[in-house]
């Protein structure tokens, strides 16, 4: 099967990646090819079987649900490019 | 005189407490040698000599304490130098995953499994080099070059976890934390002529393990042989309070000398592995198999026989799907995964200009393009209108694949297969075929979408004098058995004892 460049730009567009005219077009055949591998899975009767979303089966490891101490603001702050009054500062979303 | 960095683990546990090295000396003597033979290789992404001679000074102090006091009980790690996958976050140095989106991120906290070694005293070298967010099976995808193998500078570590391998490879460490999320610690063990083992999905906390493919992904270990890899499993392993899918299930106590121990049954001396059943699945010798691999791993097959295995023929039919299953699923948790990469909390931020072209273009700009490759192909499996047919389609075929190891496992204790088809490739050969990389992992894949253990043993050299790998893998949770039946072939080869040259 045989993405179109429309196709790949709309993958880019949900997937927040910018892509250039080149890279748009090498990942268009790329794609196409691992798509069209992996469609071989498709031809496998899979009506009777469940799907495998975890190997292992949780056996009661969950923790009681009790505050306990986090990360302090200013660690957190500490590796992001732009902050402002103690939290992450972006460009405006609305005009 | 004796160089201290060609000794395994465990001898250089027993020189600690002898006295016959401090750790301090023996750190300094790692980090001489990371200086002078990793500018060839470049293993390491950040060595982190400051804090390695503060570790050693206060093994080294506690080394004192014991000899004064010999019942204060010791780890075999304390004062042991080891190496870390750049992967793993370690509070305060650099943890870029291979990537330059995280060119300069600095984690305020230890993961688990670095927080627990710490506590069995181990003394931290550096990170190591790694395929971008561990998409790869070479460490060319690299944001900051490749790492070269010991045995060939021109050919491929394997990879992900490509820098630990050839730190072990080169001894420059004692032994490394790697992640094996579709073959990452047992492919580059391969092909670097080291030991490597991947625990069950489940036994090892993935705390402070930056995320790529959650249902898969697993801390494992490299060092020089299956005994060195003991003690390294130990102090990792087990419940995680801050890690949900770690298990509490009780740790054997892994003494691998005691061959008889398992099922209470006694073997003599001359059969330590009888008792043992081994499987041997048909689909692992394919064509396309480079012949010397498939040799030298059947003839380390006919070795676990002299030592009283009983070996069969099994079957795990649906083998031949695991590349697109495992490419299908990874990617679609990658895409998932890495979407937090967008210029707000860490990392580089390329534009200001309004929100979507921040991250569009930090991202477009920071990733590389393996990165990008696996994210589109994941978003385009989850998107609309094709997620039953690729994702879902992927996890049924998933349970096909695992329930191939139950009814096998039902039949042997173990199996035993090649790691990889080939041994390492030269640098270049398949950077621009990504389909031709994939089909590399089509004897790792199985155990992580299984979510079994599994462990690569070096088994012998091609005519070119490149390591290959056995692979035993093992049922969820029988992490011992793997490790003591590698000893136990160790017991009887020389293999993992061979030293790269350069």
């Amino acid at each position: 099967m045989a993405l179109t460049i429309d196709e790949v730009d709309h993958i880019a567009e949900l997937a927040r990646l910018k892509l250039s005219e080149e890279e748009t077009e090498i990942f268009r055949e790329q794609l196409s090819e691992i798509l069209d591998f992996a469609s071989r899975l498709q031809k496998l009767d899979t009506s009777e079987i469940p799907p495998t979303a975890r190997v292992i089966q949780p056996g009661g490891t969950l923790r009681q649900d009790v505050p306990r101490p986090g990360l302090e603001l200013e660690d957190l702050l500490h590796n992001a490019p732009d902050t402002e009054q103690g939290q992450f500062r972006v460009p405006p979303v609305l005009d | 005189m004796t160089e201290f960095t060609d000794l395994s683990l465990n001898q250089l546990s027993e020189a600690l407490r002898n006295g016959d090295i401090s750790s301090q000396e023996l750190t300094l003597a790692y980090l001489e040698r990371i200086q002078e033979i990793d500018p060839a290789l470049n293993a390491f992404l950040t060595a982190t000599p400051e804090l390695a001679l503060k570790q050693a000074q206060l093994a080294d102090a506690s080394l004192s304490s014991w000899r004064r006091d010999p019942s204060i009980e010791l780890s075999p790690l304390l004062g042991i130098p080891i190496a870390v996958k750049d992967v793993l976050c370690v509070a305060g140095v650099r943890c870029t995953c291979g990537s330059l989106i995280l060119e300069e991120f600095v984690p305020p906290f230890n993961a688990t499994v670095i927080e627990r070694l710490f506590a069995a005293g181990a003394v931290l070298l550096g990170k190591t080099n790694m395929d971008e967010f561990a998409m790869g099976s070479s460490t060319e995808n690299s944001a900051y070059g490749v790492t070269r193998n010991p045995w060939s500078l021109k050919r491929v570590p394997g990879g992900s976890s490509g820098g630990s391998a050839a730190a072990v490879a080169a001894r420059m460490t004692a032994a490394a934390l790697g992640t094996d999320t579709g073959g990452s610690v047992r492919q580059p063990a391969s092909f670097c002529g080291v030991t490597g083992l991947k625990p069950t999905f489940g036994r090892v906390s993935r705390y402070g393990l930056v995320a790529y493919g959650s249902s898969l992904d697993v801390v494992g270990v490299l060092g020089r042989n299956a005994a060195d890899l003991a003690p390294i499993f130990k102090a990792i392993a087990g419940h995680d309070p801050r890690d949900a899918t770690t298990l509490d299930i009780p740790l054997p106590d892994m003494n691998l000398t005691d061959t008889g121990q398992r099922k209470n049954q006694a073997t003599s001396p001359d059969s330590p592995l009888q008792n043992l059943r081994v499987g041997v699945p048909q689909e692992y010798f394919i064509a396309g198999i480079q012949p010397e691999v498939e040799k030298a791993v059947r003839q380390a097959i006919k070795e676990l026989e002299a030592l009283g295995a009983d070996v069969q023929t099994v079957s795990l039919p649906n083998t031949e799907y695991a590349v697109p299953v495992y490419y299908t699923i990874a990617s679609a948790e990658a895409s998932a995964n890495l979407a937090r990469y967008d210029g707000v909390r860490y990392g580089p931020r390329v534009t200001n200009d309004s929100l979507i072209d921040l991250f569009r273009d930090t991202r477009g700009e920071k990733f590389g393009s393996e990165v990008k490759r696996r994210i589109m192909l994941g978003t385009y499996a989850l998107s609309a209108g094709y997620y039953d047919a690729y994702y879902g389609q992927a996890q049924k075929v998933r349970t096909m694949i695992k329930d191939d190891f139950d009814l096998a496992f039902e039949q042997v204790d173990m199996i035993a297969a090649p790691v990889a088809p080939t041994t390492a490739f030269p640098i270049g050969e398949h950077t621009d075929d990504p389909l031709a990389m994939y089909l590399e992992d089509v004897f790792t894949l199985p155990a992580n979408l299984a979510g079994v253990p599994g462990i690569s043993v070096p088994a012998g050299f091609d005519d070119q004098n490149l390591p290959i790998g056995m692979q035993l893998m093992a049922p969820q949770f029988d992490e011992e058995v793997l490790l003591r039946t590698a000893y136990t072939y160790q017991q009887v080869t020389d293999w993992h004892e061979r030293k790269p040259s350069s």
